[in-house]
């Protein structure tokens, strides 16, 4: 079977990101930018079904910038076969990803769609819920199991409290948490080859998507610093102090 | 303008969560009402009629709705949505699964997890895993909100007398089912509702060395947790896990026992009113945060702590 996996370009999960002085956003200049870590889990979980002869085809897709090419050449690298990078400048919303990662699905036909469960930049956790909507497709969000018999798939989610798992009919929308897997490194034979395989690229008008958005960020501000207290000698002191002091026990 | 309130809950009792995103539809103003969705959840209709505040109940009681499974809610919940101005969930992983498919469903864009409100139509809400706060304006016609429930003060659970009214069921969507559920079974309070949290780190060493947390947390009727570096060394498991890719608690005290502070963990209790940091290394970046700081050896001074309490 086909598997779709949309892959983000992010600020790199090891970067301090700094608020703007002009409260316009984040300081993304000459910052490292990556695959969103949980996309990288996405592109894995591919990469194994393929293994095990379940997928018969992994396409990778992107919705960014030109240089979102450098992460769909590593999902490449990493045993995708073919890449779409459906560019645009404009930072989207989740909804707008959401409509032009259908207009794929509606071309491509993949029986299984797989992305993270959240970017971590604008951390809000939708896209593959809302691809799961606008397709009609069953979702198993926060997936820390995958297992595919049939039409069916088991998938195995992390909800508050534990593990919740669901049979889902096929086609169906994956979102990837943590414990999924590990994803491997790319070796450099793959690097080489992943410069030979396919990549696409298209806008969202050639898509027939509109991508405006009603929501608009007025600003974006540093969290109130939190300030170091004190260090206390012994458990005696610490006790008294969270007695008296901070009055919480 | 009229306001629709998920409920959380497991078909037996109302979600604390409920009572903190009853306050955050509190601060956006208008007629508020509170949808039940599950399967023989009377009891969680009766409770949720007792908030103060909320005017109507809406009971979709279907075994459809048992499990809260997205594909079988979130018709529901869009249908109802057309009536309101907004649609608020508590950010939990149910919430987190079924309100994207209900925006999407709607055609409008999500604001998830926000921190405050500051008018009917602007939000607070923290990115980059709380390293900013953005301020976000959206001119939806229906407003799709995900509430980080540790932001808001909970709402009064009694004093309120709403009607109830019940609905019918739209039935199975027929995509998905339930098979089972893994649940850990404590009797400790639960993590993001618990007035104390006490939190192990990669200092403890082992899963059994969690016991000295555990006695600890018994004593003073806390929940534990665990930062990330301790659930990936299996030390304890992943519901269990504090930070940005776990849950994101404030209690009234937070007790970090063996954990240096990753910014990913500290983004996942900075916002507690007291923190406690026992780490034996006195750089570690926790003592940063935290309002106590004892440098110290935790096999020593848990016990001891546990024992002057």
């Amino acid at each position: 079977m086909k598997v779709l996996v949309a892959v983000k370009r992010v600020v790199d999960y090891n970067v301090k990101v700094r608020v703007k002085a002009d409260g316009s956003g984040v300081d993304l200049a000459n910052v490292k930018m990556s695959m969103n870590p949980f996309c990288e889990i996405a592109v894995e979980e591919a990469v194994r079904l393929k293994e095990r002869g379940i997928a018969t085809e992994i396409v990778a897709v992107s919705v960014g910038p030109a240089q979102a090419q450098e992460q769909l050449r590593t999902a490449l690298a990493l045993g995708a076969d073919r890449a779409l990078l459906i560019e645009t400048d404009e930072e989207l919303g989740s909804l707008a990803v959401a409509k032009l990662l259908k207009a794929v699905v509606d071309k491509e036909q993949p029986q299984l769609v797989i992305t993270g469960k959240q970017a971590i930049d604008s951390d809000n956790n939708q896209t593959g819920q809302m691809l799961a909507a606008l397709t009609g497709y069953a979702q198993g969000t926060f997936a820390s199991k995958l297992e595919l018999s049939g039409d069916k798939l088991k998938v195995v989610r992390e909800i508050d409290g534990g593990l919740q798992t669901l049979e889902l009919a096929l086609p169906a929308i994956v979102t990837t948490d943590l414990r999924l897997n590990e994803p491997r490194y790319a070796s450099l034979p793959n690097i080489m080859k992943a410069k030979k395989k396919p990549l696409e690229t298209v806008t969202p008008a050639d898509l027939g998507v509109s991508v405006a958005s009603t929501l608009k960020t007025l600003k974006v501000e540093a969290p109130a610093e939190r300030q170091a207290g004190i260090k206390v000698g012994s458990v005696a002191e610490l006790v008294e102090k969270l007695k008296n002091e901070a009055k919480v026990i | 303008m009229a306001i629709l309130v998920i409920a959380e809950h497991d078909n037996a009792v109302l979600a604390a969560a409920t009572l903190n995103t009853v306050a955050a539809a509190q601060q956006i103003g208008g007629d508020l009402h509170v949808l039940v969705a599950g399967s023989g959840c009377s009891a969680v209709a009766e409770s949720a009629a007792k908030i103060a505040g909320v005017a109507k109940v809406l009971v979709a009681d279907d075994a459809a709705y048992a499990h809260l499974l997205a594909e079988n809610v979130a018709p529901l919940i869009a249908g109802l949505a057309k009536g309101y101005s907004h649609v608020l969930a508590p950010a939990s992983t149910n919430g987190k699964n079924y309100l994207p498919r209900v925006a999407a469903l709607l055609d409008v864009e999500q604001i998830s997890e926000i921190v405050a409100v500051e008018s009917a139509d602007t939000f607070k809400r923290p990115i980059y895993a709380g390293n900013a706060i953005a301020t976000v304006q959206s001119s939806a016609p229906i407003k799709v909100i995900s509430v980080r429930a540790t932001a808001f003060d909970a709402a009064a659970g009694e004093g309120g007398s709403a009607s109830i009214e019940a609905l019918a069921g739209a039935g199975e969507a027929g995509t998905s089912s339930f098979v089972g559920e893994e649940l850990a079974k404590s009797d400790r309070p639960e993590l993001t509702s618990a007035r104390v949290v006490i939190s192990g780190g990669r200092g403890l060493q082992s899963g059994e060395n969690f016991g000295l947390l555990y006695a600890l947390a018994d004593k003073l009727g806390a929940a534990v947790g665990a930062s990330r570096a301790a659930v990936d060394a299996g030390f304890a498991p992943n519901d269990m896990q504090v930070g940005q890719t776990g849950k994101i608690v404030a209690p009234d005290l937070y007790i970090a026992v063996g954990i240096s502070g990753a910014i990913q963990h500290l983004a996942g209790m900075k916002d507690s009113k007291v923190i406690v940091a026992i780490n034996k290394d006195a750089e570690a970046p926790i003592f940063q945060v935290a309002d106590y700081g004892l440098v110290a050896d935790l096999f020593e001074v848990v016990p001891e702590l546990e024992k002057q309490l």
